[in-house]
Parts: C-alpha cells; structure tokens; sequence
C-alpha cells in the first residue's frame, strides 16, 4: 500500500437545511488517479472545495498526509499551498499575462526567485504546447488553452494533490481532447490526482479507481474495469445509461 | 454671412475674462474632483461591505443625492446655512462642499459598482493557490477593480466640470457668468453677441472635457 496523501473520514457537510455530502471516506495514496463520478447535483464540487477549505464542513475529518485541513487562516492557507485546484471555468486572472498568471503564487506565496519559477514555467508551457503565448492574456486564448495554462499555474505550486473539477465541461468538444490529454500526461508521471469528470471514456483511461456519488453518499466504489463493465448498483448502472443512445423512439414512431 | 458676434470677445479684455471663468469653473470642479475620489473610495467600500447597516445608510445616501437636483442643493448650502446656522459661505466654498457631496456618492457608486463585478471564483481560484486575503486583495482584486474604475471615474469627473456651470446661480463668477456679463455689455452695440459668446463657451467646455473623454476610451480599450 502506498503512503496516504489524502484520507477523508466520515465527512458531512450541509447547506442549510440540504445535506450535501453524508458519511463520506475514502483515502488516496501517493500517486493514486481516483475518478469521482455521479449525477448532476450529487456534491462532487462540494466534496473537492470542501477538501482545500473553500467550503466548511459539518461533520468528520479531512487529513493531507496525516494533518487536519484548518477551518482557516494563516493555517489554511499554508496548507492550500500543498492542494492544487484545477475549477470548470478556467479562472485565470484577467489582468495579468500567462506568464505572470503562473508566476505569481509561486514567487508571493512560496517566495521563490522569478529566474527559477520562470524557467520552470516555461518548460511547462512548452511541454503543453504552449511556449509561444507566454506573453499573452488570457483573453487572447481559447477555453482549451486557459484551461492548460490553469493546469500549469497550479503545477508550478508542486502540490502534494491535484483536484481537478470539470475542467472540460465548458470546453467546446474539439478543445476537450487536448486538455484531457494533459491530464493523461500528468497521470503518467504518477502525479496523485482526484478528478470529477463527465468524460466516461477518459474516467476509464485514466482512473485507477472511481468512486461514484449518488444522493450525497458514496454508492459505489471501484476500478474502472468493474464500475463501468460491471456495476454492482442499480443506480450506477441507470447513471451509466445516460450516456449511452438509443434510436428507439423514431423506429417507434414509424411503426404506429 | 449673419453677425454672429465674435467681435465683442475681442473688445478690451473680454476673452481674458472669459478663460478666467473657465478657470474658476475647473478649479472648483478639480478640487470637488480630489474629495470626491478620496471620500468615494471610503463610501463605496462600505457599500460593497456585507454589513447591512452600512449598506443601508450609504444607500440612503445615494438615493437622496440622485434625487435631489444639484440646483436644489446648491441653493440648500449657499442660502439655506446663511438663514439657518448664519454662515456666511462663499460661493466658490458652498459649491464645493455640494458637488463633493455628490460626486461622493457617485464616485462610491462605481468604486461598489466595480469591487462588485469581480467575480467570486477570482477570490477561490487565487485563495486555492494559497494566497492570503491580504494577498488576493493587493494582486487581484485592486489591480482589476482600478482597471475596471479609472475609465468611469473621468467620465464622472467630465461630468462634474460640466454641473459646475450652475454655480452662476449662487453669483460664482464662472464661464457662464462671464458670458452673460460680456452680453448684457454688449446689448445695444452687437445684439447677435449671445450666439457667438456662447459657441465660443460651448468650445472651452469642449476643449477641457474632450481629452479627458479620449483618455478613458483609450484606457478601457487597453485594459478591457
Ligand atoms: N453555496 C451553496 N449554497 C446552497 N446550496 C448549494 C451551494 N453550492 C451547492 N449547493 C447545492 O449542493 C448540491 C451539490 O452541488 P455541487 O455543485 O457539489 O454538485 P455537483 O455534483 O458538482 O453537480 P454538477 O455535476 O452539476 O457540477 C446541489 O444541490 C446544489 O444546489
Ligand atoms: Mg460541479
């Protein structure tokens, strides 16, 4: 068993009245590509903002390599650091150019020099394709292009853990290939991941487990080959339903 | 061609005169100008704070300032404090305190306006790289509600040099007044003067807003 990079114990969180997440535990090793899948609403980006602090809980315990995740401040904060957060809207900051976008938590927060961050930026850049818009800004890039830099600004923090929420969802289909490619990369390299994605086909390739929510609870949990080929639950299986098509109701037409 | 008038303007120091009241209108406006801005930051971050006492006054305050006309006020301070409190303001000194009370409540609206539009995940995206609040604020919220704040505020501030030509009703000797003395002068000797002292007014004004005009079109282009 590798080292646990993330475990998660019984953790309950909810908004008001609505329970969002109940009893959820699960644990990911150094390493590790866990797939979280589930229908629209079911808390996955609730369970991912939780675990870096961006949402409190009400219940349980969230550990990174052992220590609790702080409510907040300084504590937080530090912690943060060791959490790379990847969102659906590929929220790079308008005002400041790709480079400086990349730049600037490592040598703020990290204090790290710009020579050093630099160079490591721009080998990363180059390695997703993108040396040539350093300079740019984000308004001058595709989705698919925002979203890589987005990947790389986080890379460049070294985290302990990549949460990656949806970061296709709002891609036009042709740009979805080139960003997933660059998680497949990073899955390569044995970067210790926790991705919420409705891409099934990606879920399988790249997922050493999946974990699939339902009705804030976790409903069923396993490697790709059995959750998407076998699934053990009813509700897994009208899930997966929903993305395959069927040409019934047309040929029904026609016949009456 | 019609006698359009411009001949007084050259008569003895008219048009000396005139820029002198051009002078007196920007100066009242740049200094009204700098408090408003100073004071419209204070206010508008305390109408962009969650705390619904101060959301409520400071929306009392804007409300009251954009529905009262500017005249209104102006009179308020510069007649009403003389009968009520027996201050003896100046002009060119009630002017000031009005168009700041106004310009407060503009400035503040925008400054809220722009603190506003920054959206939400900015903060998340920049605390989940582990900024500290402190930090957020400084390299991404500043830097973007400024942006978004410089090309509305000149265009308050060309909007204030404007107002100030009603200060000719609490007797300021402004652009205005000056215009009206040179035609009342001029009554009997070049009747058609008003025409042409008051295009030539229409261009001061002009040439003293334009550039400002051009310089916000220039920055939100560059900074869109
Ligand atoms: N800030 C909030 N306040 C109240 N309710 C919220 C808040 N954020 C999310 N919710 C609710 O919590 C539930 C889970 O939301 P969440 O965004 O985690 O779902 P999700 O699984 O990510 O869905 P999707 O696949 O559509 O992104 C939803 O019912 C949502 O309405
Ligand atoms: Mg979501």
């Amino acid at each position: 068993m590798p080292e646990e990079v993330l475990a998660i114990r019984h953790l309950k969180k909810n908004f008001g009245e609505l329970t969002v997440l109940e009893d959820i535990s699960f644990s990911v090793g150094e390493g590790e590509v866990i797939v979280i899948v589930g229908p629209s609403g079911c808390g996955k980006s609730t369970l991912l903002r939780c675990i870096n602090g961006l949402e409190g809980i009400q219940g349980g315990e969230i550990l990174l390599r052992g220590t609790p995740v702080p409510k907040k401040g300084k504590d937080l904060t530090k912690v943060r650091q060791k959490i790379g957060m990847v969102f659906q809207n590929y929220e790079l900051f308008p005002h400041l150019n790709v480079l400086e976008n990349i730049l600037l938590a490592p040598m703020k927060v990290q204090k790290r020099t710009r020579e050093d961050v630099k160079e490591e930026a721009l080998a990363m850049l180059s390695r997703v394709g993108l040396e040539s818009k350093a300079e740019s800004f984000p308004r001058q890039l595709s989705g698919g292009q925002k979203q890589r830099v987005a990947i790389v600004r986080t890379l460049c923090m070294h985290p302990d853990i990549l949460l990656f929420d949806e970061v296709t969802a709002a891609l036009d289909p042709e740009m979805v290939r080139e960003v997933l490619d660059v998680i497949l990369g990073l899955a390569e390299d044995g970067k210790t991941m926790l991705i919420v994605t409705h891409e099934m086909q990606f879920a399988r390739a790249v997922a050493d487990r999946v974990i699939f929510l339902d009705n804030a609870r976790i409903c069923e949990e396993g490697t790709p080959e059995l959750f998407f080929d076998k699934p053990k639950t009813e509700r897994a299986r009208e899930f997966l339903k929903t993305f395959s098509f069927q040409r019934k109701s047309r040929k029904r037409q026609e016949v009456s | 061609m019609p006698d359009l008038g411009f001949e007084v303007l050259l008569k003895g120091k008219n048009m000396a005169r005139l820029l002198g009241g051009l002078g007196t209108a920007m100066q009242i406006s740049m200094i009204s100008v700098a408090i408003s801005i100073f004071l419209g930051i204070i206010v508008g971050i305390l109408m962009a704070w969650k705390n619904p006492i101060s959301r409520a006054v400071t929306r009392c305050y804007l409300e009251i300032v954009r529905i009262m006309p500017q005249m209104v006020l102006l009179f308020l301070v510069y007649f009403g404090s003389t009968r009520a409190f027996g201050w003896n303001l100046s002009g060119e000194l009630s002017a000031v305190i009005v168009f700041s009370f106004w310009g407060t409540a503009e400035m503040g609206d925008l400054v809220r306006g722009a603190l506003d539009s920054i959206p939400a995940h900015q903060y998340e995206s920049a605390w989940a790289l582990g900024l500290s609040s402190g930090q957020v604020y400084r390299y991404i919220v500043l830097p973007q509600t400024v942006r978004r704040l410089i090309p509305l505020a000149i265009n308050l501030i060309t909007r204030m040099i404007k107002t100030t030509s009603l200060v000719l009703m609490i007797g300021v000797v402004e652009v205005l007044k000056v215009s009206q003395q040179i035609i009342e002068a001029n009554r009997m000797s070049s009747p058609n003067a008003a025409f042409g002292v008051y295009l030539v007014v229409f261009l001061l004004y002009f040439a003293a807003c334009w550039p400002i005009s051009l310089l916000a079109g220039y920055l939100e282009k560059r900074w869109r």
